[in-house]
C-alpha cells in the first residue's frame, strides 16, 4: 500500500479585500475554496489550471507562506496548520519549494555557495565546517561546477539560476518539493534540461513532487497524477494516462483540446470556451464551470457537483453531474 | 551525479573570470559618474580641511581684537576680519568641523530611527504600518524648517537642540523611503524562499532585506545632509542654534548681516562656504542616485 505523504483536506484560502477609510473587509477573494487531494510518497502530482485558478495559492497555503483560512494539511500524518510558528519552522526542512522567477528567487547579494550554506545553517543540517563542501557537492549534483560556487546570481543564466534554486531546496534534505511554475520562465530547451534534472533528482533522493504548472506538455512529461483546478476548486483528479486518454470533466476536455499536435493530418476538434473566467470574488453558484460549459443545465446552476469516481475503482475522479452521459455521448450541448 | 552542460558555456575552467560582486560593480558605476567624482572629491577636500584645517592657521577663532576689525582680505587675513577683529578664514575652517558634524550626526540619528520605523511599517504592515505612516504624513505636512523651528523653540536655543530638531524632521523621509523599498523587496521570491527554509524575521530583515535596500538609503542620506546643514545654519542665523562666539556659519552670516553694505566680506565667506558644502552634497547625492538607483531618477 502506498503511503500518503501529503493530504490536503477541505483547504480554503480566502483573501479579504479591504476598503474604505477604516479598512473594513468589503469582500473576499475565494482563491482556493474547499479542495481535497493527497500525494503518495515518491510520486509527482501536478496541479494544472489557467491563471488565477488557485494553483499557486494552494502551494503557498501548504507551506503556510500565506496562512490558509481553514482546512487541514497533513504531512506525514501531522497537521501543519495546527503547528506553532517554531514547530512549523523546524518541519520546513521536509517541505521545500522551487520558485517561478529565477531572477527574483535568489538574493542578488549572496553567492551560490553562501545561499546553500545559509539554508543548511537555518535548519542546522550539516556541521559548520562541512557546509562549504556540501554546498559544492550540491551544486555539482544540479549540474553546476565547483568553480561557480562563489559567483553572484547575476553571473548565471536563467537556467543556471533555477538550478541554484533547486540546489537550495535540496540542501535541507526535503521529502516533498513544491515546484511553482519552476520552468515556465525558461526557454523550451532549458525547460527540458531542468525537468530531466528534477526527474533524476527524484530518483536519487526519493523525492515527492507537487508540480504546479499551466503547461500541459510539461505536466504530461513529469507527472504521475494530475489535479485539474478551475476557479479555486478541483474539477478532476486522475492518473496521467487516464486523464489524457479520457478526460471526464468538460473543462478538462476543453483544456486538452487546446494542446497543439505536431500532425498536419490531424483534424482539430478544438473546444472553444465562451466567455472569461468569472471573478473569484463572486464565483458562480452550483458548478463553478456552468457559465462556460456547453452541457450546463439548470441543475448545474444550483447544485455543487461533488468530486466522485465516475468509473468505480479507477481512482479517476471528476466533479460533474453529467460525466457519465458526456462520456457516452448521451448528452449533447 | 548528473552531468549537464552549463548553459552559457562562455566561462570555462582556466579562463580569467570577471569577478563582479555587487559592491564592485557599484564602485564601477560610481567611478564613471561625473557628479559623484566632483561632489565626492570636493567633500573629501572639505572633510580634510575640517580635520586638519586648524593647523593651517595660527589665529584664534574667538579672540577679540578691536585693533584689527574689518580688515579687507589680504595675505595676512585671507578672508579678512570681522567686527570683533577675528580672522574669518580661521572661523570658517573651525566652522567647517561644526557644520559637517551637525549634518552627519543629525542625519545618522534621523536615518537610524527612520530605518527602524520604515522596516517595521513595510515588513509587518497592518495596523503598525497605518499608525507609523499617518504620523509621518503629519510630519511631512510641515515645511522642514518650520518643524525644526518649532522643535528648537520648544527645547531651547542651542546647537545640540538644533541637531535634535534636524534629526526629528529627517525621520519621516527615511521612514517613507525605507518602507517603500522594504515593501518591494519583501514581495520578491527570495524572501519567500527564506521563509520556506524557516528563517526568522530578524534574519530575513537584517540579512536579506536591509542589504538590498542600502542604495536608496545612502542616496537619501547624502541629499539629506545638505538639507540638514542648510536647516542648521538657518536656525543659527535666526539665533536659535549656535550662540556667539561659536564660529558657526549661520551665526557668522548673521553677524555679517549688519555690515553687509560697508564690509560685505564678513557675510560673504561664511555664506559661500554654506553654498559650496550644500552643492557638494547635492552633487554627490544626485550622482549616487544615478549610479545606484537608476529607477529613482526624477
Amino acid at each position: 500500500m502506498k503511503n500518503e505523504l501529503l493530504v490536503v483536506r477541505h483547504l480554503k484560502q480566502y483573501f479579504p479585500i479591504k476598503g474604505g477609510i477604516l479598512g473594513r473587509t468589503v469582500n473576499v477573494v475565494k482563491a482556493v475554496d474547499d479542495i481535497t487531494f493527497s500525494i503518495y510518497e515518491g510520486e509527482t502530482v501536478s496541479i494544472v489550471g489557467e491563471s488565477g485558478c488557485g494553483k499557486s495559492t494552494t502551494g503557498r497555503a501548504i507551506l503556510r507562506l500565506d496562512e490558509p483560512t481553514s482546512g487541514e494539511v497533513l504531512f506525514d500524518g501531522v497537521n501543519l496548520l495546527s503547528l506553532s510558528k517554531g514547530q512549523m519552522n523546524r518541519r520546513r526542512k521536509e517541505l521545500q519549494m522551487i520558485f517561478q522567477d529565477p531572477y527574483a528567487s535568489l538574493n542578488p547579494r549572496k553567492t551560490a555557495a553562501q545561499m546553500l550554506e545559509e539554508a543548511m545553517e537555518i535548519q542546522n543540517i550539516v556541521p559548520r565546517k562541512e557546509r562549504r563542501a556540501r554546498a559544492i557537492e550540491l551544486l555539482e549534483t544540479v549540474g553546476l561546477s565547483a568553480y561557480q560556487a562563489d559567483r553572484y546570481p547575476h553571473e548565471f543564466s536563467g537556467g543556471q539560476r533555477q538550478r541554484i534554486g533547486i540546489a537550495r531546496a535540496l540542501s535541507v534534505n526535503p521529502r516533498l518539493i513544491i515546484s511553482d511554475e519552476a520552468v515556465s520562465a525558461l526557454d523550451v530547451s532549458i525547460q527540458a534540461q531542468v525537468l530531466n534534472l528534477m526527474k533524476s533528482l527524484q530518483k536519487e533522493f526519493k523525492l515527492t513532487y507537487l508540480f504546479i504548472s499551466h503547461d500541459l506538455g510539461v505536466v504530461r512529461h513529469i507527472s504521475d497524477r494530475i489535479v485539474v483546478m478551475y476557479l479555486g476548486t478541483i474539477v478532476e483528479i486522475a492518473d496521467k494516462h487516464s486523464l489524457f486518454r479520457q478526460p471526464q470533466h468538460p473543462y478538462t476536455q476543453a483544456l486538452l483540446s487546446a494542446i497543439p499536435r505536431p500532425d498536419p493530418e490531424h483534424k482539430k476538434e478544438r473546444i472553444i470556451l465562451k466567455g472569461d473566467v468569472p471573478s473569484p470574488i463572486d464565483p458562480p453558484s452550483g458548478c463553478r464551470f456552468h457559465t462556460r460549459c456547453m452541457y450546463a443545465t439548470v441543475r448545474c446552476q444550483s447544485e455543487v457537483p461533488a468530486l466522485r469516481e465516475i468509473d468505480p475503482g479507477s481512482g479517476h475522479q471528476a466533479a460533474c453531474h453529467y460525466a457519465e452521459d458526456i462520456m457516452t455521448g448521451a448528452k449533447d450541448s | 551525479m548528473i552531468n549537464m552542460p552549463a548553459e552559457t558555456g562562455t566561462l570555462k575552467d582556466g579562463t580569467p573570470e570577471s569577478r563582479t560582486g555587487p559592491w564592485r560593480s557599484l564602485w564601477q558605476r560610481m567611478r564613471t559618474n561625473r557628479s559623484v567624482l566632483i561632489g565626492g572629491g570636493f567633500l573629501l577636500l572639505l572633510i580634510l580641511v575640517a580635520v586638519f584645517g586648524p593647523l593651517l592657521t595660527h589665529y584664534d577663532p574667538s579672540k577679540v581684537d578691536y585693533s584689527t576689525k574689518f580688515l579687507k582680505p589680504s595675505a595676512a587675513h585671507w578672508f579678512g576680519t570681522d567686527h570683533n577683529g577675528r580672522d574669518i578664514f580661521t572661523r570658517v575652517i573651525h566652522g567647517m568641523r561644526l557644520t559637517l558634524s551637525v549634518g552627519f550626526i543629525s542625519v545618522m540619528i534621523g536615518a537610524a530611527f527612520g530605518i527602524v520605523l520604515g522596516i517595521i511599517s513595510g515588513y509587518y504592515g497592518g495596523k503598525w504600518d497605518t499608525i507609523i505612516m499617518r504620523i509621518t504624513d503629519v510630519m511631512l505636512a510641515f515645511p522642514g524648517i518650520l518643524l525644526a523651528l518649532a522643535i528648537v523653540s520648544a527645547l531651547g536655543k542651542s546647537l545640540f537642540n538644533v541637531i535634535i530638531a534636524v534629526s526629528i524632521f529627517s525621520v519621516p523621509t527615511f521612514a517613507r523611503i525605507v518602507r517603500g523599498s522594504t515593501l518591494a523587496v519583501r514581495k520578491l521570491e527570495y524572501i519567500d524562499a527564506m521563509r520556506t527554509l524557516g528563517a526568522s524575521d530578524s534574519r530575513i530583515i537584517f540579512r536579506h532585506i536591509l542589504p538590498n535596500i542600502t542604495s536608496p538609503i545612502i542616496v537619501q542620506a547624502t541629499l539629506r545632509i545638505a538639507v540638514a546643514i542648510l536647516t542648521a545654519s538657518g536656525l543659527s542665523f535666526l539665533g536659535l542654534g549656535a550662540q556667539p562666539p561659536t564660529p558657526e556659519w549661520g551665526a557668522m552670516l548673521n553677524d555679517g548681516r549688519s555690515y553687509i553694505t560697508e564690509h560685505p566680506h564678513v557675510a560673504l565667506f561664511p555664506g559661500l562656504s554654506i553654498v559650496i558644502v550644500v552643492i557638494a552634497f547635492n552633487l554627490l547625492g544626485d550622482g549616487l542616485r544615478d549610479a545606484l538607483d537608476p529607477k529613482l531618477k526624477k
